[in-house]
């Protein structure tokens, strides 16, 4: 047992290090690290400038870009991304859309996506989940017929994110109404500006305008936009849905978020003296950071696993990435909330725009919206009693 | 970075998981409490054949020459049976405190003696008032020609019945609660002035009060704080180990239990309300596990502060995953898990007592956040 890396790894980890703190502006880390929404632009930035650096999808196929790291090389990459505050590369493009397009695509549809997904010169969202289709994704309604060269889709996706950013959208759609409801689903590519798309916004609780429903009204979708073979949707998306086991712990994200609390409570009085030396305080803080080191290490644990455990099989100890990793994230915007008292409380922004100058310290702008906005982290990507449901029945065999 | 075992401690792991599953049965254990001594004497030969008692000793010194992973990998064995032998007391608290304290001429004679079985040892520091705090010492130490007298009263000194000769702390100059003046002697257990009550714990292990009045003692350091602290912090880690594999039962028992008993017609495992709850058991217990792997390799860590930060850290994780364990495992056992005839309430004990033992959750807890806690501390 060696919990050292090697030199090559530390030598890996120092370059990750200085190329995340100098090429990505400071202006993006800085909103990244205070929780405030990304633009567009910002986005698109940050990963073009990973992607002529080579480092935007090395999860993908190393023909198409990917770089075939270690699974200790990918946690590197990650953690330093994180702690550096650097926007993760749009995930619908580059954990989602990308991987589903290189494994299940034929050689035409991957040149013809491949490349612009990875330079976000398309700017991917996801249609998966739908009003009467949450947790119980498989009973989505979103119908494609085809009629022709092409598919006639109309329905309704929902909890759309950054549909008002996407230049296209990868459906989950139904392509067979009679078959078992898994066997129905073929998992399609639709420009968002095809005439029928309509997006209209969803305002969260935090007052941020993140999600969106995407209508589909007779939307006319070319045949040669289906990923793979007509029916074997599910499949796919569950294959996308299992892709990434480590990184959702958000562990860097965490400590980086650590680090700043504690400068934030350094700058903050209580009673005589800076509330990081409140010991009540110090300890709920430390309540988090030992969850968070034990997440760590478990995530050590899974990685280390990675590179013995014959492909599709996976450590127990993975499934609670997932699972721990959202409630800490959490935890941890409830503690910036404490931190900034009562200049958590004005409401200092909407979509006309923001009090200026900011009441209050400029890093407290952004306390309460992340705790609201933050709920959904134990609510997306299959909700944590989901993960339950999947744990007690895969490792536990309930 | 790897979490793979070397080829030799491969084959510690699978010799000792072989003699608690063959020798360390709920019933068997049952009768080595019942003898005299409270634990049984051939188990205590055969960890001597086996080599577990010089695990933490140099080979030179015919020991093992095993570290903090070692150690792990053993007491993880010996959570999972329960063992009542003092190991804890003789080969990782007072052996951790011999290898730290003692020169090499008391080593020589000492350890030999510990791995061939005829040496117990305890270590008595834990006084009236003292609670965890390992530097308030009130017993004295009166110099004497080249020994000390030692005078005072030791509480719940862990198989200070069973030891032959006992470690003490005992304070040789400065006030109650000072950090240097704290001396570390030796003395044997039927020294005169030395009185010795033992009893039974909680979890089926044994300890005594000791009182002293005027026992010659040896003194190994004259200023033992530092080094009672590094070897109370490989202890600790040792400890949390343990926990791991009194958890580990515990988590195992109730998935059993709830895929084996029936109510309402149908196995209560198939309700997903206490399939949600063993899920938490098991995050608890891959918590707990990757901090008592973090605690093993920080064991040994020569800087004080960053050690005590890991150790701190393992023991707050270790108490509060066992605790949520222990007492998930005894509910959803219902009825059964309240009966001393079965074993998962035994489990239960021996990890709530774990986390009595050299600071609880909310003392570590409370030693971390002083310290800045674990990542980018402000010191």
């Amino acid at each position: 047992m060696d919990l050292n890396f090697t030199a090559e790894e530390l030598a890996f980890r120092d370059e990750a290090r200085h190329f995340f703190r100098t090429a990505i502006p400071e202006s993006i880390r800085a909103k990244v690290a205070e929780g405030e929404g990304l633009s567009r632009d910002d986005m698109i930035l940050s990963q073009r400038t990973l992607n002529q650096h080579g480092w935007a999808t090395p999860n993908w196929p190393v023909e198409w870009g990917g770089k075939a790291w270690s699974p200790v090389q990918v946690y590197l990459y990650q953690d330093e991304m994180q702690q550096a505050n650097v926007p993760s590369p749009i995930p619908f493009n580059v954990s989602m859309v990308g991987p589903v397009i290189a494994q299940f695509g034929g050689q035409e549809i991957k040149q013809r996506f491949l490349p612009m997904t990875a330079n976000a010169d398309i700017f991917w969202c996801q249609g998966f989940s739908e009003p009467g289709s949450g947790s119980d994704l498989a009973s989505l309604r979103t119908r494609a017929e085809r009629k022709g060269d092409n598919y006639v889709v109309n329905g309704q996706k929902i909890w759309t994110t950054l549909a008002q950013y996407a230049d296209w959208i990868f459906c989950l759609v139904r392509t067979d109404t009679a078959a078992k409801q898994q066997e129905g689903i073929s998992f399609l590519l639709i420009d968002m500006k095809t005439p029928g798309v309509t997006v209209r916004p969803i305002v969260t609780i935090d007052g941020g305008r993140e999600v969106n429903e995407v209508f589909f009204d007779n939307v006319e979708v070319p045949a040669e936009n289906l990923v793979g073979q007509e029916n074997k949707g599910w499949d796919y998306a569950k294959f996308l849905l299992g892709n990434e086991r480590t990184g959702i712990a958000r562990v860097g994200a965490s400590k980086a978020k650590v680090a700043r609390i504690k400068e934030l409570a350094a700058i903050e009085r209580s009673g005589d003296r800076p509330l990081i030396d409140d010991p009540k305080f110090r300890e709920k803080l430390a309540a988090v950071e030992i969850e968070l080191k034990a997440l760590e290490m478990t995530q050590l644990r899974v990685v280390a696993d990675e590179r013995k455990l014959e492909k599709g099989r996976q450590n127990p100890a993975s499934s609670i990435l997932k699972l721990k990793g959202s409630v800490i994230q959490q935890q941890l915007t409830e503690l910036v909330m404490e931190v900034v008292g009562p200049y958590a409380m004005p409401y200092q922004r909407d979509f006309d725009g923001r009090n200026e100058p900011v009441i209050g310290p400029e890093y407290a702008t952004e306390a309460a919206p992340m705790y609201f906005n933050y709920r959904k982290v134990s609510i997306y990507g299959g909700s944590n009693e989901i993960q339950r449901n999947i744990i007690a029945k895969a490792i536990l065999g309930l | 970075m790897d979490f793979d075992l070397s080829d030799e401690q491969r084959l510690l792991k699978e010799s000792v998981d072989r003699l608690i599953l063959d020798q360390y049965q709920f019933q068997q254990r049952k009768q080595y409490m019942a003898e005299p001594a409270g634990y049984s004497a051939a188990m205590w030969s055969r960890f001597a054949e086996q080599g577990l008692l010089g695990l933490p000793f140099a080979e030179s010194l015919g020991g093992f020459g095993g570290g903090a992973v070692e150690t792990m990998i053993v007491t993880e064995a010996f959570g999972r049976g329960l063992v009542v032998e003092p190991y804890f007391a003789t080969v990782i608290l007072a052996g951790g405190l011999l290898r730290r304290a003692a020169d090499q001429a008391l080593i020589a004679s000492l350890v030999p003696q510990i791995t061939a079985g005829r040496l117990k040892l305890a270590f008595g520091h834990v006084e009236r008032h003292s609670r965890y705090d390992l530097a308030n010492v009130t017993t004295t130490a009166r110099k004497d020609g080249a020994e000390y007298l030692l005078s005072g009263a030791k509480s719940v000194v862990l198989h200070g019945d069973a030891a032959d000769k006992i470690l003490l702390t005992a304070r040789i100059s400065g006030a109650q609660r000072d950090r240097s003046g704290i001396g570390l002697f030796l003395t044997e257990s039927d020294a005169p002035g030395l009185s010795r009550r033992g009893y039974p714990t909680q979890d089926g292990l044994r300890a005594a009060e000791v009182t002293l009045d005027g026992v010659r003692a040896v003194a190994l350091s004259d200023d033992a704080l530092p080094l009672i602290e590094h070897a109370v912090d490989e202890a600790i880690a040792a400890l949390c180990a343990e926990a791991v594999g009194t958890m580990q039962v515990m988590h195992d028992l109730t998935l059993e239990y709830l895929k084996t008993r029936k109510q309402f017609g149908r196995p209560i495992g198939s309700f997903q309300v206490l399939q949600h709850r063993s899920v938490d058991m098991l995050v608890a217990l891959e918590q707990a596990r990757s901090m008592a792997m973090f605690a093993a390799v920080m064991a040994a860590e020569e800087n004080p502060i960053e050690r005590r930060r890991a150790i701190a850290a393992a023991k707050v994780q270790i108490g509060r995953s066992g605790r949520h364990i222990g007492q998930e495992a005894i509910q959803l056992h219902g009825g059964i898990g309240m009966t001393m005839e079965y074993s998962v309430g035994h489990y239960f004990k021996r990890m709530t007592m774990i986390d009595q033992l050299y600071g609880d959750a909310d003392q570590h807890l409370a030693g971390l956040a002083q310290l800045g806690g674990l990542f980018g501390a402000t010191s």
